[in-house]
């Protein structure tokens, strides 16, 4: 799995800014599972296949993610023993292993509520000028422009992509090799003139796992550059990938001066 | 100095005040411009140097007013503390075609929550904010702190002497918020934090107990209940 990518290929170096909170919130709300009620066992199992997928992609996982996979761990093997022999927990007495990461998230829940507030006000206030024109100069920075998809939704969109593809046969050898920067070209030719295009009729047809991934990560290297936007027009709808009318291929070196 | 024939009304100096500043202007600043040009200049114009605020309030109000009737695309908003004049936002796209500023640069979600963290709990240490949301925000806070959305207030006592976060007078304007108490549910989210810097939100703590004991009684209700949070 690890060896995907071949070796000499340029790594994307994608932070992500989301949090090991926000995978967890990401799943209960796919799941529709009530926050205060976690069916731990499942949510456990997927949130460690969404690490997986992380690490296929080398998206630096942050340790928050590790923390909370052992956390969640915890916690199921907690709720597996029967009361009496649970034992004390550190510093609470609550009888629920789940309240302390209950109320974690329902907290953070509240402030991500709080950001949506903010984002609707931002929009409102795009359209609002006062006598300098002068707005908050955001610029193309590495933690704008992913608004519209979280991180979570395009890796869920690309653990799709994976199920659909067909199992490798072992006995072939793979004599053709993709690489991101071809499927970078590939990306903007298929999308000029503001064409829309959808990710999962972009990976139909591929075959081999290996071509599916340097496309994703292709995506995630152009949506960084601020060359694509994904956007979603419902929850878990198909996300959709345009090209960013007259978006500049930014130079890159202008990223690293910034930091 | 020039004779002038006739004195203009207030909410006229007023208007003009709001047209020629950068930034919200406050009732209290007014004044302050209005004594200091009957100081200056002396004659008539001592007439307005004694106005009070409230006048003042009343006269940006009927002027509010007034252009909002007269459809001049023009409006008075309330501003981070003070008065703004600006466009009218259904002419937001045309103003912003000829300003050139039809990119749809916003800030990510990421940045967004961090921003809401930052001020519904000001003063707020990095590490506070990590907490609450679970992941590293340093490169986050830092990018906030560049684009003048927050800043650093103070420093705190506790070892190492690690900074204070709190958010700007621009992060009112950036949002056209008056105050930052027009942010919903100011007042619960702010008193999860007082009691000192742990990490035990006792009003939080009761009300999930008191859902615990909701759901052991009452198995069924659980559909509308869920629904309030999400």
């Amino acid at each position: 799995m690890a060896d995907l990518l071949p070796n000499e290929e340029y790594k994307v170096n994608l932070e992500v800014f989301e949090g090991p909170l926000d995978l967890l919130l990401y799943l209960i709300k796919k799941d529709e599972v009530d926050i205060y009620d976690i069916p731990i066992g499942r949510i456990t199992t997927q949130y460690m296949e969404y690490l997986d997928l992380m690490k296929i992609l080398n998206l630096e996982i942050a340790g928050d993610f590790i923390v909370m996979a052992a956390t969640l761990m915890v916690i199921k093997s907690r709720l597996l023993l029967p009361d009496e022999v649970r034992g004390p927990v550190e510093e609470d007495d609550e009888d629920d292993p789940r309240w302390d990461l209950v109320r974690q998230l329902v907290e953070y829940k509240k402030f991500k509520d709080a950001a949506g507030f903010l984002g609707q006000l931002e929009e409102i206030q795009e359209n609002v000028f006062s006598r300098e024109g002068e707005h908050v100069e955001l610029g193309m920075r590495p933690d704008v422009g992913m608004s519209d998809v979280s991180i979570f939704d395009l890796i869920s969109a690309l653990n799709q992509a994976l199920d659909r593809a067909p199992k490798e046969e072992l006995n072939e050898i793979f004599a053709e090799q993709f690489t991101v920067s071809e499927k970078v070209d590939y990306l903007l030719e298929s999308t000029k003139n503001g064409k829309p295009l959808t990710l999962g009729r972009l990976f139909r047809g591929m075959r081999s796992r290996q071509e599916i991934v340097c496309t994703f990560l292709a995506v995630l290297e152009l949506m960084k550059l601020n060359r694509l936007i994904a956007r979603q027009d419902n929850h878990f709808d198909e996300i959709v990938i345009e090209q960013i009318e007259g978006g500049e291929p930014e130079p890159v070196l202008q990223k690293d001066e910034q930091l | 100095m020039s004779s002038i024939e006739v004195l203009p009304e207030l909410k006229q100096i007023i208007g003009s005040l709001l047209f020629a500043a950068k930034k919200p202007l406050t009732a209290k600043e007014i004044r302050k411009v209005l004594t200091d040009a009957g100081a200056g200049y002396g004659g008539p114009y001592v007439q307005f140097a004694e106005i009070k605020e409230d006048e003042i309030i009343a006269a940006v109000a009927e002027l509010t007013e007034e252009l909002a009737r007269s459809s001049t695309g023009l409006c008075i908003a309330e501003v981070a503390h003070g008065y703004r004049l600006q466009n009218e936002i259904n002419c937001g796209p045309w103003v912003r075609t000829l300003l050139d500023k039809d990119h749809n640069a916003r800030l990510s979600k990421p940045a967004l929550e961090t921003l809401a963290i930052v001020a519904y709990r000001q003063p707020i240490l990095r590490s506070e904010i990590e907490s609450v949301r679970g992941v590293a925000v340093d490169q986050v806070l830092r990018n906030l702190v560049e684009m003048q959305l927050v800043k650093v207030v103070a420093r705190s006592d506790l070892p190492g002497r690690p900074w204070l976060f709190g958010t700007t007078q621009r992060f009112l304007e950036h949002f056209g918020l008056r105050a930052l108490d027009e942010m919903p549910g100011m007042e619960e989210l702010k008193r999860m934090e007082k009691p000192e810097r742990t990490k035990t939100f006792p009003a939080m703590e009761k009300e999930l107990e008191l859902r615990a004991q909701e759901a052991l009684t009452e198995d069924d209700d659980e559909s509308g209940e869920t629904e309030e949070t999400d």
